[in-house]
């Protein structure tokens, strides 16, 4: 596991000084993080990489995962969907279900803490505990709550608003509240499998593993197999690109444990290929890093084709390897894409197609994308600027809330 | 390259880091932009004149200001967007008189307007402020060769610090921290006055740096043939 000097060469040497300086005046505050899943997804990516990090400048940072039933896991999908907006009730018995398994939680989990950290709507009932403990609550939000359908932020509101913070990764993802709400967008690890550099004979060797063929450009989303990830439309998309380009798509992608529903989405997509030797469908396990990273790095353009969104790191982690991307207009994806810039942003497949077709046709242009992208992400959306605004948030608790803190 | 007398006022090189946070009001057009902008906290003022400087470093020239870029791209006010961008902040010595330049381009503006243009959904401006952390960086200089490398070592944060916050948010008679101790302690004002001609919106962090680096490296350089052939 890299440490933090390992940043240095890529952010700088005072980023990093910055980091141990505001890790003194944190030394041995103890955070505790919960959230519902060890693996798979944004949220572990992160917390697996960010909380050795934050021991190593001196807070005393856990890392807790709450369990739960597979009907536990498939109402907090639901209530996912739903606060993303797609219609749902709640049924007594869901209710019942959530409040059973909160309980459960709050006796396994060990919250003994200065800070406790809540990732997401499932561990958010948590916030029962601190009424027996002495401490400060922060609820992170990794999803874009704006425009819930009815009922959906009902069933969580009255938790979050106990919280001391909450913390939304932009803007247009958060919503009125009585609590102060702190803007902290994800990141991604310069230094990790996914996202470190790999000389070209690695990805030859892994992309051979992996049966992808490089006698064509290869055009790439990499998701879990999720509707809202649109990986049906990407195939449209990438159909009326190659009648005019020849190309070879992958779709690669995997479902994580609190996501029932990814099996269901697989499967349509595998009957929407209908077998095509161009398109490379790759359910890849959680662990699949490397692959990742090489099949990133093989491709021509990246597409992130999604018609909702949390932040959708993919397309930081397609930006940092250079790569240009065409990307949905949604959720985080304009903050880490200005058009025809840093990247391409669309709004429908036809406009997905028409972007794929011109930047294989215009490598110059594409390439100045790619590199124009891969130092936003530097400046903007690499672990070291993550793990600064989690500490940021620690001090504002306890020192806040003056709008000019001297520490 | 000459090594200048010590002062006793060394200079201690800050940091400053910023977390922001979302306030509760939002704008859809360029009359709401205006009735907010006059009641917002400074700390609102400073965030959306000065994040960008950090957030597109790689740009140069920078975008100029999160309103100018809203009202540019999202309302389609390219009038207005340019009259905003061209707001010099170099001009004011404190957020209220930014501020008051803001208020008064986008009231103008307004007097002359039949038709307000509406943001989609969705892209309506959202009001945020910098809450700022200042804490020593541990390097300090008492000579303008330490000074120098001090420049060079420290985070852009540092840099922006002294050049930015300590000129217009700290309210310190307008001027930046480098050049009052470059004036005050080591008596080099010639070099302290380069530093305030030098606009640091129109450079990216690390260009600024760069610039005053060069101004130190030929002070001290003159200063070295001085020595060598007086």
């Amino acid at each position: 596991m890299p440490v933090l000097d390992d940043y240095a060469p890529i952010v700088g040497e005072g980023t990093v000084k910055e980091l141990k300086l505001l890790g003194d005046r944190l030394a041995g505050q103890r955070v505790v993080n919960v959230n519902s899943t060890r693996v798979g997804g944004g949220v572990a990516e992160i917390l697996t990489r960010l909380v050795p990090l934050l021991n190593e400048v001196g807070v005393k940072a856990r890392w807790e995962v709450m369990s739960g039933s597979e009907e536990f896991f498939e109402l907090t999908k639901k209530l996912h969907n739903a606060l993303h907006g797609r219609p749902a009730t709640f049924t007594a018995v869901e209710r019942e279900t959530y409040q059973r398994t909160t309980t459960a939680n709050l006796r396994a989990l060990d919250l003994e803490a200065d800070i406790c950290f809540i990732h997401d709507p499932q561990p958010a009932g948590l916030i029962a505990a601190r009424q027996s403990l002495d401490s400060r609550w922060i609820w992170r939000c990794h999803i874009d709550v704006s425009a819930p359908a009815p009922g959906a932020w009902e069933f969580i509101a009255p938790m979050v608003e106990k919280y001391d913070l909450s913390v939304f990764s932009a803007p247009q993802f958060a919503r009125s509240l009585p609590i102060p709400q702190a803007l902290v967008a994800p990141s991604i690890d310069p230094l990790s499998d996914k996202n470190r550099e790999l000389s070209k004979s690695e990805c030859e060797a892994i992309l051979t593993k992996l049966g992808i063929r490089s006698d064509k450009p290869i055009v790439t989303q990499v998701s879990r197999f999720d509707r809202w990830k649109d990986p049906l439309g990407v195939i449209q998309a990438w159909r009326l690109a190659r009648q005019r380009v020849d190309c070879q798509l992958i779709l690669a992608g995997g479902s994580a444990t609190d996501d029932p529903e990814g099996a269901e989405v697989l499967r349509e997509v595998r009957q929407q290929a209908n077998g095509d030797p161009d398109v490379h469908i790759l359910d890849l396990p959680p662990t699949a890093n490397l692959e990742i990273n090489a099949i990133q790095r093989a491709s021509s353009v990246v597409i992130q084709k999604s018609l909702k969104e949390g932040f959708g790191l993919t397309v930081s982690e397609a930006l940092w390897k250079a790569k240009p991307v065409i990307a949905g207009a949604v959720g985080g994806i304009p903050l880490q894409v200005s058009h025809k810039y840093s990247g391409i942003l669309t709004h429908t497949t036809e406009g997905v197609a028409f972007w794929i077709k011109q930047l294989l046709s215009a490598s110059d242009f594409a390439r100045r994308l790619g590199e124009n992208g891969r130092e936003h992400v530097r400046n903007n959306f690499l672990l070291t600027r993550h793990m600064r605004d989690h500490l940021l948030c620690f001090l504002y608790l306890l020192k806040g809330p003056e709008n000019i803190i001297r520490l | 390259m000459a090594q200048l007398a010590d002062t006793e006022r060394p200079f201690e090189f800050m940091s400053r880091l910023n977390l922001t946070l979302l306030t509760d009001l939002r704008a859809r057009d360029a009359a709401e932009l205006l009735e907010h902008l006059r009641v917002v906290p400074g700390a609102v003022i400073y965030h959306h004149t000065h994040h960008f400087l950090v957030q597109h470093q790689y740009l140069s020239p920078e975008p100029p200001n999160d309103f100018a870029f809203w009202v540019s791209n999202m309302l389609l006010e390219e009038r207005l967007g340019e009259e905003l961008a061209a707001v010099d902040v170099l001009r004011f010595a404190t957020i209220h008189e930014l501020r008051e330049a803001l208020v008064h381009v986008i009231e103008n503006f307004l007097e002359g307007c039949t038709n307000l243009r509406v943001a989609p959904p969705g892209e309506e401006f959202y009001f945020e402020q910098s809450v700022s952390f200042v804490l020593p960086t541990g390097i300090v200089a008492r000579n303008l060769s330490q000074f120098r490398d001090g420049l060079a070592q420290v985070s852009l944060n540092s840099i922006s610090y002294h050049m930015f916050d300590a000129r217009l948010r700290l309210e310190q008679g307008g001027d930046n921290d480098f050049s009052k101790w470059l004036e005050a302690a080591l008596d080099e004002r010639e070099v302290a006055a380069a530093m305030r001609r030098l606009d640091p919106y129109t450079h990216t962090e690390e260009g600024l740096r760069r610039q005053m680096i060069a101004l130190i490296d030929a002070r001290l350089h003159r200063e070295s043939e001085r020595a060598r052939s007086g």
